[in-house]
């Protein structure tokens, strides 16, 4: 058969962008910054890699505004690993999206951790042949982000600090959010749409499959497997680890142990082991600490 | 009629799960390799072959596996499943099962912007739409093994004995042709 016509019939479809999301379920995706760390990733079991360019924790202390990555060190990191390779756009940036399609990334993260382009809108991620996932803080996010074709949701947390705290509360706000919606009756759908500002199809078919259309990982202060199972064992569907591993003592063992713990998260004893002895965590920042102004989690509209 | 494991160590595995439940079958998901001493058959889904190789390597379900496999024990897989059945890959080393006579090449229609949905005739009345995802191709099979669809003249769904492979996802489907062909190999085994 000729290469041509195969080409010809190429066409992504929401069947295979949520199916990638479905593929990348009960793991863990890690945040690295160049081709070495990529391969300590994949070696570990990442099942997939976050290309940027400093790890959020860098990101808070460097200040200034951050932004997508550099198309070389993304080749680079493409180049050195298998498994698929995902890179962050600021919200809004359309172009910056475009130009990561263009190079070829298995999935883009319109990214809070990123300096937002928009300040009211976000990027049209139907018109893209590549999947993307968003954050969200609760369920009207999470719906106004699939409403413009986000492929996978990932609660916020709050990036960057080793905290888990508000991983959980996004988390629980989400769920808690859907278990309420299920016990309405379908009058008071339409006004709880305009409460939660989501699109009103959206909020009927949570309030009637009782999930999310496509797959919710958790994000945000993973810095530990204890941490990890906590948000497994929440309902999560896998976990983003950002600088929890390469901001530790000794990666190659934490990004195994939290990966080993992703597939245990229900069993104490193997947790318990997969603990033990990793060297010191992130040092990591209390969020409850923090002055408004320094949460990340709050962009996104 | 015993109880379908679905190897749940990492990928999609709960669709699988759902599936089977809808076909009136026991399932369940496992992760240990004393389970998988009680299954009559297992499923290895779709997800990433190189975390679910290293992960069963890890924790000696690889090993258990291939015991169970080589006393009779149906074991169909999907997409990384398929590619961990292989006995060659391309270019890789990763760890794998190595059960079926075949050489798979990974990723080999191109990155995710490259997948896509097919129809597949399977001899049926109405053709099978088929979705592959960063999808492998099997590029070689030896004389055991039987090619039970092919896209663009490539196997994609093939059988050696009770093993059966498929290079794209019958599990993200509503058809559930292909986990019924499973069915009845186990019903006979």
């Amino acid at each position: 058969m000729s290469e041509t016509l195969w080409s010809e019939r190429q066409k992504s479809t929401w069947r295979t962008k949520v199916g990638l999301a479905e593929m990348l379920k009960g793991g863990v995706i890690m945040d690295v910054t160049n081709a070495e760390q990529a391969k300590i990733a994949a070696d570990a079991g990442a099942q997939a890699v976050m290309a940027l360019e400093r790890v959020p924790a860098d990101i808070r202390a460097a200040g200034g505004v951050a932004r997508m990555s550099d198309p070389k060190m993304i080749d680079e990191i493409q180049k050195s690993v298998s498994i698929p390779v995902m890179a962050k756009c600021r919200i809004g940036h359309f172009v910056e999206a475009q130009i990561l399609q263009a190079l070829g990334v298995d999935f883009i993260d319109e990214s809070e951790v990123l300096t937002p382009a928009d300040d009211r809108f976000h990027v049209d991620k139907q018109s893209f042949r590549v999947p993307f996932v968003c954050g969200c803080r609760d369920l009207g996010e999470a719906l106004r982000r699939i409403g413009e074709g986000a492929a996978m949701i990932r609660t916020k947390g709050e990036a960057g600090t080793g905290d888990v705290v508000e991983a959980v509360r996004h988390l629980r706000t989400v769920y808690d959010a859907i278990r309420r919606l299920q016990l309405l009756p379908r009058e008071e759908l339409m006004t709880e749409a305009k409460d939660l500002g989501a699109p009103y199809d959206l909020v009927v078919e949570v309030a009637h499959t009782g999930k999310l259309p496509v797959p919710n990982f958790s994000a945000g202060g993973v810095a530990t497997p204890a941490d990890a199972a906590l948000m497994m064992q929440l309902g999560a569907e896998a976990v983003f680890v950002g600088s929890g591993i390469f901001k530790s003592d000794d990666p190659a063992r934490r990004a195994r142990a939290i990966v080993d713990s992703v597939a245990h998260y229900n069993d104490p004893d193997m947790l318990a082991k997969l603990s033990y002895d990793l060297g010191p965590p992130m040092t990591g920042i209390s969020v409850a600490a923090m002055h408004a102004e320094e949460r990340i989690a709050v962009r996104g509209w | 009629m015993g109880t379908i494991g679905v190897l749940a160590l990492q990928g999609d595995f709960a669709k699988h799960i759902e599936l089977l439940r809808r076909l009136g079958r026991e399932a369940r998901a496992v992760r240990t390799a004393i389970e998988i001493q009680e299954l009559a058959a297992l499923i290895i889904p779709g997800g990433e072959s190189t975390t679910i190789g290293m992960l069963m390597e890890r924790f000696g379900l690889a090993d258990a596996v291939r015991q169970r496999v080589r006393c009779g024990m149906p074991l169909f897989g999907t997409c990384a499943g398929a590619i961990l059945m292989a006995a060659e890959i391309v270019g890789s080393d990763q760890p794998r099962l190595a059960l079926m006579d075949m050489t798979v090449q990974r990723n080999a229609y191109g990155r995710q912007i490259e997948s896509f949905e097919a129809e597949l005739n399977l001899g049926a009345a109405s053709p099978l739409t088929a979705v592959f995802i960063r999808a492998p191709r099997i590029i070689r099979i030896g004389n055991e093994v039987r090619v039970l669809a092919a896209f663009e003249s490539d196997p994609v769904l093939v059988q050696q004995d009770h093993l059966l492979a498929a290079t794209f996802h019958p599990e993200l489907t509503d058809s559930s042709a292909i986990h019924a062909h499973f069915l009845a190999l186990i019903d006979r085994a």
